[in-house]
């Protein structure tokens, strides 16, 4: 068996690699799969608090799945509602998943998103009468992931400096981003002369990002806006900065060891802060995107649920980019499958968090099955290799 | 005295400082039983924390199990108001019978969600990061469903549990009132949570359980090579633990108001968490750490009941309304990122627990 | 002892064979102690001692065989069961907890409780100075674990099974990190112990100890019982060959130091964390082509001062110069590229990534550099070319490098950090501990690139807290003691009781320190 001659190693890695990528890919259906069927039996329980139902309606779970297939893949307008979802999801689940690939856990995809809607929206309400619209756009989506990457540096630095542990930082820091919100439309960005709160309408200002329109047609229906190519553009440069680039690798290997990092001469402290700002940026990207081309104004009590999501996405996809664009789009199918479920049958688009959850719940225990079948390296990890002893000071001595 | 402020107003920033001591000092006590009860499902989830961690579990579940708790004790009791009528509320308290069903319905709700993650973390080992993240997400999209089905009913809640009546006087009594008052002006929940925290603080450090459970979250394998069964134990602490996050979460939708809302636990499971970080895992600083960052509540509650007057005042018209919401949250950031490198968890806390070594 | 009763061994072990996937740990081993004997069990790194003796005292389930107390035949379900039926442990790795007291720590599992409710602390620390007087050993039991020496520590390790009326005491290794001066007092203990009417198993795979200590000593090998020798009817050549199964060389022959000009040159070196100066002053020098090893008891400022060396603590004051050049100060890096290699004593955590694949870890110091990156883009062909030669260079027993680190063999996973830190023209060589836990293979085989590696002209520092080590390969011996190094002398004419010595006493001779 340990002959030392010469390894096979190229073609080696290549069967390897995409034995793995089945593996995980029927694993993820597995779980999804039972996470319908758990869906199902839940709404078939409770159909009987839903107005208009008989308790233990057996067609509702058929009525809803059908709305929610349908919503999310009806062709054209269901699937540009899709991408349309889709395309934060993606570029959250990004940021998520580079911090996994760090060994850091982003929970403050919610405030860096909003950060990064904040940042957009001033832009438009300072230039947005002045500038060209497509250099609002620009320059508003810069402006969205420098916010939401100061809101990822924020907690990196804390990491780096006092060890204070991120998951309790940035959770803390969500509710801050969200009352900073609400001062900001009430404040500095709320349009003059309202009668409540609420800013600027950015399709007013010839900033919104347009449908996808080539040569007046809609290719994707009246949803799917120009900021999907950001998650199209995302999704390859990610894959190629963690695994052709050398900065990919030390945020890979300080996630996977800190400790080796910073023995092998890994500046792991500025490689906490660099990730988690990164992952910010690409959190706030998907704020600005959703603002330009969804929302396209901010009222009282805006909010997102894109910081669980994203988690999800990232899990799903095991943090490797091409993974989280397909849960990204699976992710986005719900979101746009469950308003149309929401309408017609009437069951809660609430059914999509819960079942995120139970689609994860899966997916880890199926996980740990594999954990000790498979022992090859490529096998995707789907935390980080480092333990989270909350509030574990680095042993960072010195830098 | 009273020339002292004028001295000072050549000195702006001290001058305010100076005014806002007074004003804290003058105030508090006002709202110290305000105080105390914020603190209180904060403190309970830093208890369950404390329990956890202490034998080696990391539990970031907390904010799940408290809204699990909070929407099933809410509906249950409401479920049974509307099968059997409230009845005549006892004199203390207001208890009634719904309310009670309610309340068991919820610690058995909590420690079934804390029994999971005792299985995903203890049993099949998950990073429990991801296991309670998990349970957070579920729990906040399985209350928000139900919730949203309930709300088309207009269902009527069971009513809330009363606070203990203090005599009016007793507030002014001197130098103790204030605190007999910030005590005793509780629900049942607050009165047992403070008789809690001291019970759990005396078995941590002095019984065979809480000896136990301090060597198990240390050193597991030396608990185990003496004869104690780690995984037992912490599945034991786990569950137990999750009846506390669960009356913290049965406070807010049953003693502090008589609703539930989607996400009413705002983050207070993690601002528990970092409370069990500051208060060094112990039950009685846990609870110091918990009134610390209430009182920034009860801070900011006073200055809408009482407007400071002078410099202090217009400094603060200044502030915008938001900034008093978020403060706890920045507070809670700022003593944590502080106080961290003096607070030491215990060593095994968060790493599985694998019983044989297979060489 | 009355005849009959010395005629029924204390404990017996028929047949014991214990199967995990791929390798069988016990086969078939057959082991008999009887009262008041020092049973040593003799035998190589992975050997199956501990799997033995985890069956004993039930870690682990036995596929097959039969344990006999007393001539009772039992089945032992757990540690608890094995603690009551008088059977104690004390692991290589001491089981105590450091944040707990002394008194906590033997007390637990077994708590006396005063009013059932509260543990009774009274009669715990009673007890345990009973014990202590009876033995002739102080401990404070109020003292925290965390704060005790490591020879105070097996006393409280001994002192748990003695508070649990342990008939049958079981040590693991129980020298590996002791000085000769405490290990001999460990031997006393042992004795009286033995005297006293209980059964000792002693595990090592220290030749003269075994010797020095048992009265009967079982050599097992690749999970077989392989013989059974009496101290006076064998030799340590003898018993070598059983244990490693072929002629061994007790010691690799270090062969002629040419040493030249100095190497790396340490002047006043202090070190030191928030709380204590770990390394007050240090002045030593290492010449190329010479090993200098350090010998000192875990603990007296050596992990500081190799953290100083390779750049992971910025010493407060003094000079360290490597060849012509200033490196005080420099960062991992820097020393790195200065010409540092360095082997961790943790492997798992500070030399090896095990969750990426052996090329990965081969490239973790010099990944950035060329041929490995064109600018900030890897170049992965020159990585799997470069891995392949340095598996076959360093005899890497893996089938291929894109398998992942943790797959590896301990021996094996040592050699690729060999592999990756000593491939290169190195001007100092930092090694922590290189060859703990390996087997006598790697061992000879890491001991032999060391001696290339000094012969062709790196400087070499060797810290060990196994003295044998630290004896075996260097030139020359440095002890370090509470951070100073007190004492230098030639590696060959070392005597081994004097460095133990200093070790514990840092040279002024009190013999109340010594055993502090």
């Amino acid at each position: 068996m340990s002959t030392p001659g010469r390894p096979a190693s190229s073609r080696h890695l290549l069967g390897v690699w995409i034995r793995s990528l089945l593996w995980t890919f029927a694993e993820s259906v597995v779980a999804i799969l039972l996470a319908v069927v758990l869906g199902g039996i839940g709404i078939f329980l409770f159909s009987g608090l839903l107005p208009n139902h008989s308790a233990f309606d057996l067609g509702l779970p058929i009525a809803a799945y059908g709305a929610l297939w349908s919503g999310a893949l009806g062709y054209p307008n269901g699937v540009g509602s899709t991408l349309s979802y889709a395309t934060p999801l993606i570029l959250a689940g990004l940021g998520v998943g580079l911090g996994f690939k760090a060994g850091l856990f982003n929970i403050g995809g919610r405030g860096q998103f909003l950060m990064g809607a904040i940042g957009a929206m001033a832009v438009v309400t300072l230039f947005g009468q002045s500038l060209p619209g497509l250099a609002t756009i620009v320059l508003a989506l810069a402006v969205a992931a420098i916010f939401g990457g100061f809101a990822g540096f924020i907690p990196g630095v804390l990491k780096a400096t006092s060890g204070a542990h991120e998951v309790v930082t940035t959770i803390m820091l969500n509710y801050v981003f969200v009352f900073a919100t609400y001062w900001a439309i009430s404040g500095p960005l709320r349009l003059p002369h309202s009668p409540q709160p609420i800013t600027v309408d950015v399709g007013t200002r010839a900033s919104a990002l347009g449908t996808i329109n080539i040569l007046g047609w809609n290719l994707l229906g009246r949803d799917a806006h120009w900021g999907v190519l950001l998650a199209v553009l995302g999704i390859p440069l990610l894959w190629f900065l963690l695994y052709r680039t050398t900065l990919g690798f030390e945020i890979r290997a300080a996630g996977a060891n800190s400790d080796a990092a910073r023995y092998a001469g890994m500046k792991t402290r500025q490689l906490v802060v660099l990730t988690m700002s990164m992952a910010g940026a690409l959190c706030g990207l998907a704020g600005g995107t959703t603002l330009l081309g969804v929302v396209h104004q901010i009222a009282p009590g805006y909010d997102t649920t894109i910081g669980f999501d994203a988690i999800t996405v990232a899990l799903l996809g095991r943090s490797n980019p091409i993974g989280i664009a397909l849960a990204g789009l699976l992710l986005g199918g719900m979101r746009a499958g469950a308003q149309s479920m929401q309408i017609s049958p009437g069951v809660p688009g609430e059914l999509v968090d819960a079942l995120q959850a139970v689609i994860l719940l899966f997916l880890v225990i199926n996980l740990l099955r594999r954990w000790r079948a498979m022992r090859h390296v490529d096998a995707p990890t789907v935390a980080p290799a480092e333990p989270y002893g909350l509030g574990a000071v680095p042993a960072e001595v010195s830098e | 005295m009273s020339d002292i402020p004028g001295a000072l107003d050549a000195i702006p920033l001290l001058g305010i400082l100076f005014q806002l001591f007074g004003y804290v000092l003058a105030n508090l006590q006002y709202v110290s039983n305000t105080t105390v009860a914020v603190a209180v499902p904060i403190t309970l989830a830093a208890l369950c924390g404390v329990m956890c961690e202490r034998s080696g579990v990391v539990n970031i579940g907390l904010e799940g199990i408290m809204l699990t708790a909070a929407f099933v004790g809410w509906f249950v009791a409401a479920e049974a108001a509307g099968a059997m009528g409230t009845g005549t509320p006892l004199p203390y308290f207001g208890i009634t019978m719904p309310l009670v069903i309610g309340l068991v319905a919820a610690l058995v709700a909590g420690m079934a969600v804390s029994l999971l993650h005792a299985w995903l973390s203890i049993s099949l080992r998950i990073d429990q990061i991801i296991s309670g993240t998990i349970i957070n997400i579920g729990a906040a999209g399985i209350t928000g469903y139900l919730y949203s089905l309930i709300s088309s009913q207009s269902l009527v809640g069971a009513g809330q549990f009363q606070k203990l009546q203090v005599p009016p006087g007793v507030v002014d009594i001197p130098v103790v009132g204030w605190l007999i008052n910030a005590i005793f002006d509780q629900g049942p929940i607050g009165l047992v949570t403070i008789v809690i925290v001291v019970v759990l603080q005396i078995m941590l450090f002095r019984s065979r359980w809480g000896l136990r459970t301090r060597a198990s979250g240390e050193h597991p394998r030396a608990a185990e090579t003496v004869g104690i069964d780690v995984v037992w134990l912490r599945y034991r602490n786990v569950v137990a633990s999750g009846a506390l996050a669960a009356l913290g979460g049965v406070w807010l939708s049953m003693e502090q108001t008589g609703n539930f809302n989607a996400g009413m636990t705002q983050g207070r499971g993690f601002i528990g968490l970092a409370a069990m970080i500051v208060g060094r895992w112990t039950p009685l600083g846990a609870f110091g750490a918990a009134l610390l960052f209430a009182s920034v509540t009860g801070l900011s509650q006073s200055l809408t009941i009482s407007h400071p007057t002078g410099d202090l005042g217009s400094l603060i018209n200044g502030v915008p309304g938001e900034f008093w919401e978020a403060l706890p949250y920045i507070i809670t950031i700022v003593v944590l990122a502080g106080l961290i490198g003096r607070s030491i968890a215990p060593a095994a806390d968060g790493q599985p627990y694998e019983r044989e070594s297979a060489s | 002892m009355t005849g009959e009763a010395a005629s029924i061994p204390a404990l017996e072990m028929r047949g014991i064979t214990k199967r995990y996937p791929g390798v069988v740990a016990n086969d078939h081993i057959d082991l008999d102690v009887r009262r008041g004997e020092i049973h040593a069990l003799l035998g190589e790194n992975g050997a199956g001692k501990t799997t033995l003796m985890n069956i004993l005292y039930g870690l682990a389930r036995p596929n097959e065989g039969q344990i006999l107390l007393d001539g009772q035949t039992v089945e032992i379900a757990g540690p608890s069961d094995a603690i009551g039926r008088g059977i104690s442990m004390v692991h290589q790795h001491f089981m105590l907890v450091p944040v707990l007291s002394v008194a906590e720590n033997v007390v637990l599992g077994a708590e006396t409780m005063a009013n059932g409710v509260f543990l009774d602390t009274r009669e715990a620390n009673k007890r345990i100075a009973e014990f202590a007087a009876r033995f002739g050993f102080a401990l404070d039991p109020e003292a925290k674990v965390g704060t005790l020496s490591v020879g105070q520590q097996q006393r409280v390790e001994i002192l748990k099974a003695l508070y649990r009326d342990a008939r049958i005491l079981v040590l693991d290794e129980p020298t590996a990190v002791l000085t000769p001066q405490e290990t001999e007092e460990i031997f006393a203990l042992l004795r009286k112990l033995a005297d006293d009417g209980r059964s000792i198993i002693f595990i090592s795979h220290k030749l003269y100890e075994v010797l020095a200590v048992a009265d009967r000593i079982t050599v097992i090998r690749r999970g077989r019982v392989i013989g059974e020798r009496k101290p006076g009817e064998t030799s340590e050549a003898e018993l070598a060959e059983l244990m490693v199964g072929r002629a061994v060389e007790l010691t690799v022959d270090r062969g002629e130091s040419h040493a030249g000009a100095p190497m790396l040159q340490v002047e006043g070196l202090r070190v030191g964390d928030d709380r204590h100066e770990a390394v007050p002053n240090a002045t030593f020098e290492i010449r190329a082509g010479e090993i200098l090893g350090i010998a000192g008891v875990a603990g007296n400022g050596q992990d500081e001062l190799i953290e100083a060396l390779i750049g992971l603590r910025k010493p407060s004051a003094g000079k360290v110069r490597l060849g012509d050049l200033d490196v005080t100060g420099f960062s991992p890096r820097a020393m790195n590229e200065a010409g540092v290699g360095y082997v961790p004593g943790d492997r798992h955590r500070f030399g090896l990534i095990l969750a990426f694949p052996v090329f990965d870890n081969l490239i973790l110091t010099s990944y950035y550099r060329a041929p490995f990156a064109r600018g900030s883009l890897r170049q992965d062909s020159a990585v799997l070319e470069s891995a392949d030669a340095q598996i076959e260079k360093f005899d890497i027993r893996v089938p291929s490098s894109t398998v992942a680190t943790s797959t590896l063999s301990g021996g094996n996973q040592q050699k690729v950090i060999v592999a990756r830190e000593f491939d290169r023209p190195l001007k100092l060589l930092v090694l922590d501990q290189p060859t703990r836990g390996l087997d006598v293979g790697s061992i000879e085989f890491i001991h032999r690139q060391i001696i290339a590696k000094r012969d062709a002209g790196t400087a070499v520092l060797l810290v060990s807290a196994e003295l044998d080590e630290v004896m075996e390969i260097s030139d020359r011996i440095a002890v370090m003691y509470r951070g100073r190094i007190v004492a230098e002398m030639d590696g060959r004419t070392a005597d081994k009781s004097q460095v133990g010595l200093l070790m514990a006493t840092g040279g002024d001779a009190r013999p109340e320190e010594a055993r502090a």
